[in-house]
C-alpha cells in the first residue's frame, strides 16, 4: 500500500480540476414540462385591470385585505407580499392613451408563481419544503418541514416567495394555483373570477398551443378567447391586438406553466429578461459531478486519513518534541 | 518538551467588561427578534431576504474559522510539520468562527423551533446546495470541538484519556480537512443559483472555486493576524520567522486566484463593468486590489521578513476576503423592483454581540487553557 504523496496530490488536484472544469462546460439537466402539467394563460391585450382576480385570490385564499397609505379606505397592496399571492400592476409611458403600445400607451401586467418547471425553490429548499406536484407541476409549500432560511426567495428569478417578517412564529406564503380548489374540481381564484379570460386556466399544453394561436392572429380581426378555462366552453368574441412575438414563460428558466402575452415588451412589465437554462441545473451540475454517489469525498477522506496517520508517524519518529522545533523566548 | 501553556492574568480586562456591555445590549435585542419576529430587529425585506447575519456571521465568519483548515491542510496534506506549533490557536479561532456561524444561524432562521427538520431522512432535500452547507458546517463544528478536546483534557490533567483520543484523532483531521473543503466550495455554489439577481461581475460557475481560494488564503492570513496581535500583548513563544516563511504562500494562491478571477469575468465579457465607476464597480476594484498590493508586497522576501509590512498585508487581504463575500451575497446581489437593503442598527449590534462573545470567549480559552506556547 504505498501509495506517493506526490501521486495522490497529482490525482486529487487532476480530479477537482476536471470536476471544476464541468459546470463551465454548462451540462445541461433538462426538465421536461409534465404531460399533464396544468397552469394559467395570462393575456395582457385582455386584461382590463378589474383587479377582479386579486379580490378572487384573497377569498379563494382566505388572505386578508392589505391597505397601504394614510386612508386605510381599501385593499390597494404595493407588491406581492406574505399577504397578497396575486397582483395587478400597470405600465405607462408618455401619455398613456393607448393601450398595449409601448410609447405612449400603457399595460397591465398580473403577478404570481410561474410553478417553474425546474423550480429554483424546489432545488434549493433544504428540507423539502417547496415541493413539485410529479402530475400537475403546481409548485406548493409545506410549513411542517419549512425551518424559514430564506434560500426559495434568493433562488427564485421571479421573487415569489414571500415571508411573515413581522409574524415571531413565521411562515413562506405563495400562490399554489389554487391546489386545494381545482382538488374540489373548482377553478383557481383568480381565473374564476376573470371577466374577460386574461386569467386563463388549462393544461399547459393546450394553453401554450392557444398562446401561439394568437401570436399568429392578425391585429384588429375579430376571434373568440376562451374565458375562465380553456374547457369552460365561455368565449369572448372580440378584436386581436398587436401582440409582442414571444410568449413569456415558453423557455424562461427553462420553461413556466404560467404563460404570459403582452403588447408590450416584458421588459417593460418587470419581467426579468431570463436565459432558457435555468441556474438552478447549473447548480444542481456542480454540486452532482463534485458528490455524485458521495464517490469524491469518500475517497478524499481516504487519502486524507492515510496522509494525516503517515505524517504523525513520521513526526514521532523525526521530531524530539510534539511542538516542532524549540522557539527561542521573547 | 515544551507544552502549550495557559497565559494566565486577570479575566476581568477592561476588554472583556466592554465585550460584555455589547453582549447584553445584544441580549435584549434578540429578545425583541423572538417576540416579534424577525422584521422588528432587522431591515431584511423579501428582495434581500438575507442580511448582515448571513453575509457576516455565517459567509465570512466561516472564511475566519478556515486558520485550523488551512493549516492542517499546509501540515498534513503538504507535509510542513514544522509549522505545526500554530495549528491549536488556529483551531482555536476555527472553534470560534464555526461555533458562532451556527448561533447566527439559529437567530436568523425564521423557524427555528424546526430546525431538526434537515436531519431528518424524510425531510431533506439532497439537490438542495444549503442542505450540504448545513451539515457540512454542523459535523465540522462537531469535529472542531473534537479536535480540540485535547487542550481540556490537558487541562484537567486527564492524560490517558488524551493519549487514547489522540490515538484516533488522525480521523478528525482528515474530516477536518474535508469538511471545509467541501461546505467553503459549496457556500460559493449557492449563489450560483441567483443567477441573474447578482452582478455578473460576481456571478460565475466558478464560484465555488473562488470560495474555496479565498477561505485558504483568508485563513492563512487570520492565523498570520492573530499571532502578530496576540504576540504584541501576551508573553508568548516568538514565532515570526515561521510567519515569514508562511506568507511566502500568499503571492502564488492570490496569483492563481486573481488569474482566474479575472480571466473568467473577462471570457464572459463583463470586465467593463468594473470600470463603470459605479458602487458595484468599485467594490470589485476595491476588493481585487486588496489582494493585489499585499500579493506585490509580499514577493519580496525582505518585507515578509519585516514584521509590520506582514501584518498589515494580512489585514489587508482578510479585508479582501471579506468583502468578496459581502459583494456575493448582499452589494453585488440586485434582486430587482427597487428593493434596496442597509443593515438595521439592532442587526448589527446582534452582530457586534456576537463578535464581542467570541473576544469574551478568546481572553477566557487563551488565559485559562493550554494554547499557547509561553516564551
Amino acid at each position: 500500500m504505498e501509495i506517493k504523496r506526490r501521486d495522490f496530490l497529482k490525482t486529487v488536484a487532476g480530479g477537482a480540476a476536471l470536476a471544476l472544469a464541468q459546470p463551465a462546460m454548462a451540462l445541461a439537466r433538462e426538465k421536461a414540462r409534465l404531460p399533464d402539467a396544468v397552469g394559467i394563460l395570462y393575456d395582457a391585450t385582455l386584461c382590463i385591470g378589474c383587479k377582479a382576480c386579486m379580490v378572487g385570490c384573497r377569498k379563494a385564499n382566505n388572505l386578508p385585505v392589505e391597505m397601504t397609505g394614510s386612508q386605510n379606505l381599501w385593499d390597494n397592496p404595493m407588491d406581492l407580499s406574505a399577504k397578497t399571492f396575486n397582483i395587478i400592476k400597470k405600465y405607462k409611458n408618455g401619455t398613456g392613451q393607448f393601450k398595449d403600445r409601448e410609447i405612449n400607451g400603457f399595460s397591465f401586467i398580473k403577478r404570481h408563481c410561474m410553478h417553474c418547471v425546474d423550480a429554483a425553490c424546489v432545488s434549493a429548499c433544504p428540507a423539502t419544503a417547496m415541493t413539485k406536484d410529479a402530475k400537475t407541476g403546481i409548485v406548493s409549500y409545506n410549513k411542517d418541514a419549512c425551518i424559514g432560511c430564506r434560500y426559495c426567495q434568493v433562488a427564485c428569478p421571479f421573487n415569489i416567495p414571500k415571508f411573515e417578517w413581522d409574524n415571531p412564529f413565521p411562515k413562506i406564503t405563495k400562490c399554489q394555483l389554487c391546489d386545494h380548489l381545482l382538488a374540489k374540481g373548482q377553478l383557481p381564484g383568480c381565473c374564476n373570477a376573470c371577466p374577460t379570460g386574461a386569467s386563463l386556466f388549462g393544461p399547459v399544453a393546450a394553453l401554450l398551443e392557444d398562446a401561439k394561436r394568437r401570436q399568429k392572429m392578425q391585429p384588429g380581426k375579430y376571434y373568440d378567447f376562451s374565458v375562465a378555462s380553456t374547457t369552460s366552453g365561455r368565449t369572448q368574441y372580440q378584436p386581436a391586438a398587436r401582440y409582442v412575438p414571444r410568449i413569456y414563460g415558453e423557455s424562461e428558466v427553462g420553461g413556466t406553466q404560467v404563460l404570459m402575452l403582452a403588447g408590450v415588451p416584458f421588459s417593460n412589465l418587470g419581467l426579468p429578461d431570463l436565459p432558457s437554462t435555468s441556474y438552478v441545473a447549473m447548480a444542481e451540475n456542480i454540486q452532482h459531478t463534485l458528490y455524485k454517489g458521495m464517490i469524491l469525498p469518500v475517497v478524499a477522506f481516504g487519502g486524507l486519513a492515510f496522509l494525516v496517520k503517515r505524517s504523525g508517524k513520521k513526526k514521532e519518529m523525526d521530531l524530539p518534541a510534539e511542538s516542532g522545533p524549540d522557539i527561542k523566548p521573547d | 518538551m515544551k507544552e502549550e501553556q495557559p497565559l494566565g492574568g486577570r479575566l476581568f480586562t477592561p476588554t472583556f467588561l466592554f465585550c460584555l456591555l455589547f453582549f447584553i445590549i445584544a441580549l435584549f435585542l434578540l429578545a425583541k427578534r423572538f417576540m416579534y419576529g424577525l422584521g422588528a430587529v432587522t431591515n431584511m425585506s423579501d428582495g434581500y431576504p438575507w442580511g448582515l447575519w448571513i453575509a457576516f456571521d455565517v459567509v465570512v465568519g466561516t472564511a475566519f474559522g478556515c486558520g485550523g483548515y488551512a493549516m492542517a491542510l499546509l501540515i498534513y496534506v503538504f507535509n510542513k510539520g514544522e509549522y505545526h506549533p500554530l495549528i491549536r490557536p488556529a483551531l482555536m479561532t476555527s472553534l470560534f468562527g464555526y461555533s458562532l456561524a451556527g448561533l447566527a444561524v439559529f437567530i436568523d432562521v425564521g423557524r427555528y423551533w424546526q430546525m431538526y427538520n434537515i436531519f431528518l431522512p424524510w425531510y431533506i432535500n439532497p439537490n438542495s446546495v444549503l442542505l450540504e452547507v448545513a451539515l457540512c458546517i454542523g459535523a465540522y463544528v462537531v469535529v472542531l470541538w473534537i479536535e480540540f478536546t485535547p487542550a481540556f483534557l490537558q487541562k484537567m490533567g486527564a492524560d490517558s484519556a488524551k493519549k487514547s483520543l489522540e490515538k484516533i484523532m488522525f480521523i478528525f483531521i482528515a474530516l477536518g480537512i474535508l469538511l471545509p473543503t467541501m461546505h467553503q466550495s459549496s457556500l460559493g455554489t449557492m449563489m450560483v443559483v441567483a443567477g441573474s439577481k447578482l452582478s455578473p461581475l460576481w456571478w460565475t460557475p466558478w464560484l465555488p472555486l473562488l470560495f474555496l481560494i479565498s477561505c485558504i488564503f483568508m485563513g492563512f492570513a487570520i492565523v498570520i493576524f492573530e499571532a502578530s496581535a496576540t504576540s504584541t500583548r501576551y508573553k508568548i513563544a516568538d514565532e515570526s520567522h515561521m510567519l515569514s516563511k508562511l506568507s511566502g504562500i500568499f503571492p502564488w494562491m492570490i496569483g492563481i486566484y486573481l488569474l482566474v478571477r479575472f480571466a473568467d469575468v473577462a471570457v464572459r465579457g463583463h470586465l467593463g463593468l468594473a470600470f463603470k465607476g459605479d458602487l458595484m464597480g468599485n467594490m470589485f476594484l476595491l476588493e481585487n486590489l486588496l489582494l493585489l498590493v499585499p500579493m506585490c508586497i509580499l514577493f519580496m522576501p525582505a518585507s515578509r521578513n519585516n514584521a509590520r509590512v506582514l501584518f498589515f498585508s494580512a489585514i489587508s487581504i482578510i479585508l479582501a476576503g471579506t468583502l468578496y463575500r459581502f459583494n456575493c451575497y448582499l452589494i453585488g446581489f440586485n434582486p430587482g423592483g427597487g428593493w434596496t437593503y442597509f443593515p438595521a442598527a439592532g442587526e448589527i449590534l446582534i452582530t457586534v454581540g456576537i463578535v464581542s462573545l467570541e473576544i469574551m470567549a478568546f481572553l477566557w480559552f487563551v488565559k485559562r487553557l493550554p494554547i499557547y506556547h509561553r516564551a
